[in-house]
This record gives C-alpha cells, structure tokens and sequence, in this order.
C-alpha cells in the first residue's frame, strides 16, 4: 500500500498541488484522473521521487519514503517499476537489452537465468521473439508492452504507469488496459495509473482519485463517477457527447 | 548570474563520483566511450593535424626573411607550436565541436524523452552512469590522440616543407631534433587531460538539464561547444600561464 500525506507542491508561483492525501491499495488499480494542468503527473512525479514535494510525505508500506537520503531510496526504487508516457526505452539498446537492464545493475543471476526472466516478460507481454529488434523498429503499442515487461521485470511491488494509452488506438488501448490490470492482480502490486482517458475509467478504475486545480476533488470507484453530484468530476466524465449518451442511457 | 549554473555544474560532478553501482557494467561503458570519442576522432584528428603542421612551416619560412636566421629554426618552431598549442588546443575545440555536441544531444535526448527519469526510478544514479565513462573515456583517449596529432603535425610540416623547398629534409629534421625541452610535452599532455574533462563534462552538463523538446536538444548541443570552446581558451591561457 502506498499512503500520500498532505502533498504540496510548488513551482515558482505556480502552486500546482494542494494538500493532497490519498491511499492506494495493492491488487488493485488506482486511476489518479483529472484535466490537462490538474497536477496528476506531478503528483505521480512526487510520489516516485523524481519531484520533490515541499510539504508532505510519501510512504511506502510504513517507509517514509520523502526523508529518506538517495542511498536509501535505492531499495524502495528497487520495488518500483514505471511505465513512462512515451515507454522511455532506452534507444541504443535492444528489446532484449531494455528488459535485462534492471537485472544487469541490480541482481547478480547468471546471463541464463537474465535471458529466461526476459524472455517470460516478453512473453507475459505478448512480444516473444522480438528480443533483437531496436526501439525505434517498434510501433507505439509495442513500445508500450516492452516498457511494461521491463517494468516488471524486477517483480516489482509498486507499479506506476503514466497515461498508458496516449498515442495509442482505442483497441490497442484496451489491451494495454487490460494486461496492466491482470498484472496488477498477478502479482497484487500496488498499481497507480494516471490517465485521463475514459475508457480506462470506466474499464479498470476501481478506485479513483480525481483532481481539479491540484486539489483532492472527489475519491470513488467507476461504480460511482456516474452517479456523483461532483460538477467539476460530470464536466470532466461527461465532456464528449458519446460519454453523455452513454449516462443518459443508465 | 554565474553561480547558479557553477553550483549545479559542482553537484552534478559531485553526483557524477559517486560508488558507481556495478563496476562491470561501467568499464564496459567506459571502452565503448573510448572507442567512440578515441577511435571514432581519429579521422578529423589526423587530417587537420597533417595541415596544421603543413600551414605553419610555410607560414615560418615566409617571415624567415633574414640569412642569418638558420632553415632549421623552421622545424624547431612546428614541433614546439603542434606541442605547446596546435595539437592540444586545435584539436580540442575540433573535439568540442565533434564529441561535445554529440555527448550533448545524446543525454539532452535521453532528459526529454524521459529516458533519464526511468534510470532514476530504476534507482541508478543517473549522472554516473551517463556522464562518468564519457570523462573518463575523453580522459583517456584525448592525450593519445594529441600525442598522434603532434607527430602528424611534424610530419606534415616537413612534408610542405621539403616539397615546397622551404627547407631542405636536412635542416627540418635538425630543428625537430634540437633544442627539445621536454616540459613542453608535459604541458601538452596536462592541456589535453584538463581539455578532454571540460568537453566531455560541461556538455554534459548542458545535456542533463535540457528542458524542453527537440528544438531544446539543438540549442543544448550549441550552447556546449561554444561555453566548451570558450572554457578551453581560458584555460589554455591559465595553464600556460601557471606551467611556463
């Protein structure tokens, strides 16, 4: 489980969090949601440490994660695995070599060993046999899957994944989806997911936390956003006419 | 102001020595720098070095007006120039233009498109392991090539000078062959170590904190030849001033 207390982030005069408490449970999948300027990848950003906040604390199974030293950081680091927007592949190297990195620094097994663990993440990904092709041979989707198989090849406990389906065909979207919340329940990580796509609301969103003006607007689940009184959470679900259609209907 | 980037430049090197995680990993990174910055110069290095030296032993027979002045002072002159300063400056801020932008745009690109943040999150300190082997990969390969680049520059002066007539192969070899100071080689080789830490780390540096998209990448990669050249003639002068 992960605990955030009182997040407040600043960046010169733009306050871009206020105040921000939340839990997010393992097993499950936690859709942190809001509009573009909302404050939900830096809030994501905050709680992995690539921000720090000024106010608050970020803990990770009772380990406070925001006092601790960089030295200290690294075994919690060591149980994260993150899905960047745009995969953040490494470049110059492989599939194969993207997937095996993590276990290359950090775990002393043998080269049979790396190349068995890599070759069941591809696998658990739907990408066998692609190990020797470069990132830039791959389209979005893929590049999306071998970002979540080197995202876990580490097993990790905590599995951040921001805006998994940007750039991505609804189809795909929903594979992509689809395998997070498998994975998420697999292997019972504490599964964050920031997106502002509705399809993903409303297909994994077990719990959801939705953010206005960098504030905590409305916490629920995708059985209750079509029922809140929440203005500013209607505005944001029920923007497209599609969406609308769809709650006139309930 | 100055000391905004001088302070992050300091806690950048600062992060840049720490333990590095796996040592293995690094040294392999380390001979592919190497290769890249070491093997990958040698091209350029070798051609502007030929021509140094040719352009200065034309350029010193043409002001050597006076018979009393001997042909062989032509040769002492382009050994001590392509040691003192051609060879170790001319060919570092050709390597600034070479392998600093490229050490620029490689980690601006890897900043923007948030490959950089995925290290950090792996627990990786990103900085040792992107900019570490480049320092020491330039730090290594940069005196070699200025150590080929010096004896490239004699052998191009005497070429143009034996083929121009502007002194005899004789007297060319006697002025390389008299007179060396060996210090000048010693302040050559401390040039080329300071220089290859000041390409390989100010690009860096400005790659690390690109901000921005690809536009910014560019103007990362601009800004670190030119502070990079910058940096190397104050230096060059700072060095030779302190050393001779």
């Amino acid at each position: 489980m992960i605990e955030i207390r009182d997040i407040n982030k600043t960046f010169g005069e733009n306050h871009v969090l206020r105040g921000i408490s939340a839990q997010f449970k393992e097993g499950v999948c936690n859709l942190i949601i809001g509009g573009s300027g909302s404050g939900k990848t830096t809030l994501l950003k905050c709680m992995v440490g690539l921000h720090e906040p000024d106010i608050g604390a970020v803990i990770y199974d009772t380990r406070d994660f925001t006092r601790m030293k960089f030295e200290d950081r690294i075994e919690i680091r060591q149980e994260i695995g993150m899905l960047f927007q745009g995969s953040a592949l490494f470049d110059s190297m492989t599939v194969e070599e993207n997937i095996m990195f993590p276990l290359n620094m950090f775990t002393e097994q043998a080269t049979k060993e790396k190349l068995e663990r890599v070759n069941f993440c591809l696998e658990r990904v739907n990408l066998s046999e692609n190990n020797k092709l470069f990132p830039a041979e791959l389209s979005g989707g893929m590049k999306k899957r071998v970002g979540i198989a080197r995202a876990i090849a580490m097993n990790p406990k905590y599995l951040f994944v921001d805006e998994p389906n940007s750039g991505l065909d609804p189809k795909t979207s929903i594979v992509i989806d689809e395998l997070i919340q498998e994975l998420t329940e697999e292997y019972n990580t504490t599964t964050i997911i920031v997106t502002h796509d509705m399809n993903s609301v409303m297909g994994i969103g077990e719990s959801i936390l939705f953010l206005h003006q960098g504030e905590k607007w409305w916490e629920g689940s995708n059985k209750q956003i079509a029922h809140t009184d929440n203005q500013e959470l209607n505005d944001f679900v029920f923007a497209s006419k599609f969406m609308q259609a769809g709650k006139d209907r309930l | 102001m100055i000391f905004h980037p001088l302070g992050k430049y300091i806690l950048l090197l600062k992060a840049v020595f720490r333990r590095p995680e796996k040592w293995n990993i690094y040294r392999k990174e380390i001979f592919k720098e190497m290769d890249s910055i070491g093997v990958g110069s040698l091209g350029i290095i070798a051609i502007i070095s030929v021509f140094l030296g040719a352009v200065t032993t034309v350029q010193t027979a043409f002001q050597l007006v006076s018979d009393l002045i001997p042909k062989s002072v032509i040769g002492s002159i382009v050994r001590d120039s392509s040691i003192l300063e051609l060879s170790p400056t001319i060919s570092a801020i050709v390597l600034a233009g070479k392998v600093g932008s490229s050490v620029a745009s490689q980690i601006g690109t890897m900043r923007v498109t948030e490959q950089i943040d995925a290290l950090e999150i792996m627990g990786i300190n990103s900085p040792g392991y992107l900019i570490l082997p480049k320092i020491i990969g330039a730090v290594t390969t940069i005196p070699l090539l200025v150590i080929i680049s010096i004896g490239l520059s004699i052998t191009g002066g005497y070429l143009a000078g034996t083929a121009s007539g502007a002194t005899t192969s004789q007297d060319f070899l006697n002025g390389v062959t008299s007179d060396f100071v060996p210090f000048t080689f010693t302040v050559s080789m401390v040039k080329a170590v300071i220089f290859a830490f000041i390409i390989t780390s100010v690009s860096a540096y400005q790659g690390f904190y690109t901000t921005g998209g690809a536009l910014e990448v560019g103007q990362s990669s601009t800004k670190a030849v030119v502070i990079s050249c910058i940096m190397i003639l104050f230096t060059d002068y700072v060095i030779a001033q302190v050393l001779l």
